[in-house]
């Protein structure tokens, strides 16, 4: 682990007791994210790594029970959703919901309008055009409803659009790997990789795959077991997990 | 709660709330009784058939219960009703010609406005009179006819008798029998063969009084091969006490043409609107239905097609928004007579603020309709719990060779929905206003752009701080 001081903390949770309703998930939970870091969080089915992802965007069925969750000077757990969007969290949802009559494109309107400035209607065309082509992405999916009818990876790569577009200071991508084919990983790859460059923001990358980090390098591995970390460490973990499985974890 | 701080609410939410002083012309008395009705008639001077349809319905309109099913009916009081008042001498041709009083009503509506930008002929219907009508001069020439339905049946009174009363007979419900004995206004439509009307008609339904009974009677005949569009508004101002709406609206489609039928309903919510409409649609004939329900307190409305010949297709997008106080019982009949017909209906409807909206249809195919085809759908979204959806869809097939579909949804405003839209920095009104909106927008986006508008914001306006 490479800890650089310098680099100004973006997300801390410390000592996190949460859960979906009543049921308790999360059980001391720890993490740093510093700008421009890229944490890989991994972990068995039930470890409770999608809780963590809706706890920290604030599902309105997350709870949490105790520790804090500071993100950029803020205390998260205070903030409705949508002041967190504003804040700069951003979430790659791992089942992004249809909304019929809404256009992608409309929404996406809408969402910069709130969380960065209103912008015209030509200006911010271009933009998303220019994103979705490099995410080779059809244009007209633009102007279709919201994931409405999308394949899993077209949903996944309107969630990267999204991203690209509203350039986050941290982004949760909750198992945006799973549903891709391996063209379509590659591609979201490169870009969660040129957002890095441009905009350097924290990654949380939650995945249960090994595949994705071959093209997304992590700075950090983190495995989730039975709601606490189990084991970190750099990219080198990742290998070793792959060859041994959890079971070497929990062991 | 408090009533009068209610009504205050309301004010400020419906924009067209307010009324303007009686200065009219004649008021009948309280109430209905044979006396009321033969001086309605007399008022007229009908021809002596149409008195006795009156006197008769009345006689139906009594014996006929009331429906025991739909919403609740138990407050209206007959009684209480002002059945019928004439508020000017004659149709006006120009608005300069109204009282004052009147045409700054339709001022406020924007009904003289829209008429120049987009409308081929206005009818203005105030209380129980139609007060003002236009129709363009090439329309007039071509014989296309557009009058207020007393004097369609002053001057074509053998084509009024040959369809009057066809389609919904006096005796089919209690609101036919109680329009067909006290109908006044209302517009009668003939389009001659062939010949298809590009600009919209509209007809502009106003009550002003308190306690007032409007039962417009409409007939539009669209001969064979001709198209017409047309779409009727209505309002009133916001009383403590109840008013009734009661229409009857008999459509005949005549072989290869096309009637498409219009309704943006947006009576203040202390109006109950109780409507029966009805298509007769002929061979390859076309009848499409759009029905939106945003105002009145209770509507029991459900747009019918009757496909009697072969190739007859009949449509009905019926649209419903019930909020706080308000039931939409609304839906739609699609009957198969023939072989080879095709139906469709799809119905949204959207409760919130403890409003309720029921589905309510029926599909019904007779024996040897073979070949004919039907789809349902109907979808409803529900805001808050304290609102409510029920669905009550019929279907009788009496034939085998059919096909029919049927889907029917029921949604909460999706939670998921309305955290994803959140999550991405969108606030909780906003969100809900997207969704409802992309919701209705497929019926929506069915209509003119100027009504589409003008639909946006009926709905924009119902749902101003009702979600966050």
């Amino acid at each position: 682990m490479r800890p650089n001081a310098e680099k100004s903390i973006l997300l801390e949770i410390k000592d996190l007791y949460a859960g979906i309703e009543s049921r308790e998930i999360l059980k001391g939970f720890n993490l740093t994210i510093r700008e421009g870091e890229t944490h890989a969080l991994m972990g068995p089915n039930g470890s409770g790594k999608s809780t963590l992802a809706n706890v920290l965007c604030g599902h309105p069925r997350a709870q949490v029970k105790s520790g804090s969750i500071i993100f950029r000077g803020e205390n998260l757990v205070k903030l409705s959703p949508e002041e967190r969007a504003k804040h700069g969290l951003f979430m790659a949802f791992q089942y992004p919901v249809e909304v019929t009559g809404v256009s992608l494109f409309n929404f996406l309107k809408t969402a910069y309008g709130s969380v960065k400035e209103k912008i015209d209607y030509a200006r911010f065309g271009k933009m998303v055009r220019d994103e979705a082509e490099k995410l080779k992405m059809d244009p007209a999916f633009l102007s279709r409803y919201l994931n409405e009818g999308f394949s899993g990876g077209e949903k996944k790569k309107a969630e990267i659009l999204q991203m690209m577009v509203l350039s986050p200071k941290i982004v949760i991508m909750d198992e945006t790997d799973s549903g891709l084919d391996i063209d379509a990983l590659r591609i979201v790859s490169e870009e969660i990789n040129r957002a890095r460059e441009s905009f350097n923001p924290g990654i949380l990358l939650i995945t249960h795959y090994f595949r994705i980090l071959k093209y997304v390098r992590p700075d950090f591995v983190h495995v989730l077991v039975d709601g606490r970390i189990a084991a970190e460490g750099g990219a080198e973990l990742a290998t070793k997990l792959e060859e041994n499985g959890y079971e070497w974890v929990r062991g | 709660m408090n009533k009068e701080r209610d009504l205050k609410n309301l004010k400020s939410s419906y924009k067209l709330g307010f009324s303007v002083p009686e200065d009219y012309v004649f008021k009948s008395k309280k109430g209905l009784d044979e006396k009321v009705v033969e001086e309605i008639s007399a008022i007229k001077s009908e021809p002596l058939w149409m008195r006795d349809l009156r006197l008769k319905s009345y006689q139906t309109f009594r014996q006929k219960q009331m429906p025991g099913w739909g919403g609740d009916l138990s407050q209206i009081n007959f009684n209480e009703i002002y059945y019928y008042l004439k508020p000017t001498k004659t149709e006006a041709k120009s608005w300069e010609d109204l009282p004052k009083g009147i045409r700054e009503t339709y001022n406020k509506i924007g009904v003289p406005a829209a008429e120049k930008k987009y409308l081929a002929g206005v009818k203005g219907q105030y209380e129980s009179e139609v007060i003002y009508g236009s129709l363009l001069k090439s329309l007039e020439e071509k014989g296309v006819v557009f009058l207020g339905m007393d004097e369609g049946l002053k001057r074509y009174p053998d084509l009024v008798k040959e369809y009057f009363g066809t389609v919904i007979p006096p005796a089919d419900n209690k609101f036919a029998a109680l329009n067909s004995s006290v109908w006044s206004g209302g517009s009668f439509i003939y389009v001659p063969k062939n010949v298809k009307i590009s600009l919209p008609l509209q007809a502009y339904f106003r009550i002003n009084a308190a306690n007032m009974g409007q039962f417009e009677r409409t007939l539009i005949i669209a001969d064979e091969g001709s198209f017409v569009s047309y779409i009727e508004g209505c309002s009133a101002p916001v009383y403590s006490t109840d008013s009734l709406h009661s229409a009857v609206v008999e459509i005949i489609v005549k072989r290869g043409a096309r009637v498409r039928y219009t309704t943006i309903q947006n009576w203040s919510t202390n109006v109950y609107n109780l409507v029966t409409k009805r298509a007769k649609v002929f061979g390859d004939g076309v009848m499409e239905w759009v029905d939106y329900n945003g105002g009145s307190r209770l509507t029991m409305k459900y747009p019918s097609v009757y496909l009697v010949e072969p190739g007859a297709h009949g449509e009905i997008l019926s649209l419903a928004f019930a909020g706080s106080g308000q039931h939409q019982d609304t839906g739609g009949k699609a009957i198969h007579a023939a072989p080879n017909t095709t139906s469709q209906i799809i119905s949204k409807s959207v409760s919130l603020n403890g409003g309720r909206t029921s589905y309510r249809g029926l599909l019904q195919i007779y024996p040897g309709a073979k070949g004919s085809k039907s789809k349902v759908v109907c979808d409803a979204l529900i805001l808050d719990p304290q609102s409510r959806s029920d669905t009550y869809p019929t279907m009788r097939i009496d034939e085998s060779q059919v096909q029919v579909e049927h889907e029917a949804t029921v949604s909460k405003i999706g939670e998921d929905q309305l955290f994803y839209l959140m999550s991405r920095g969108i606030p909780e009104a906003q969100a809900g206003s997207l969704i409802v909106s992309g919701f209705v927008e497929p019926i929506v986006k069915q209509l003119p752009l100027e009504y589409a508008v003008e639909l946006n914001r009926l709905i924009e306006l119902q749902m101003e701080g009702s979600v966050g």
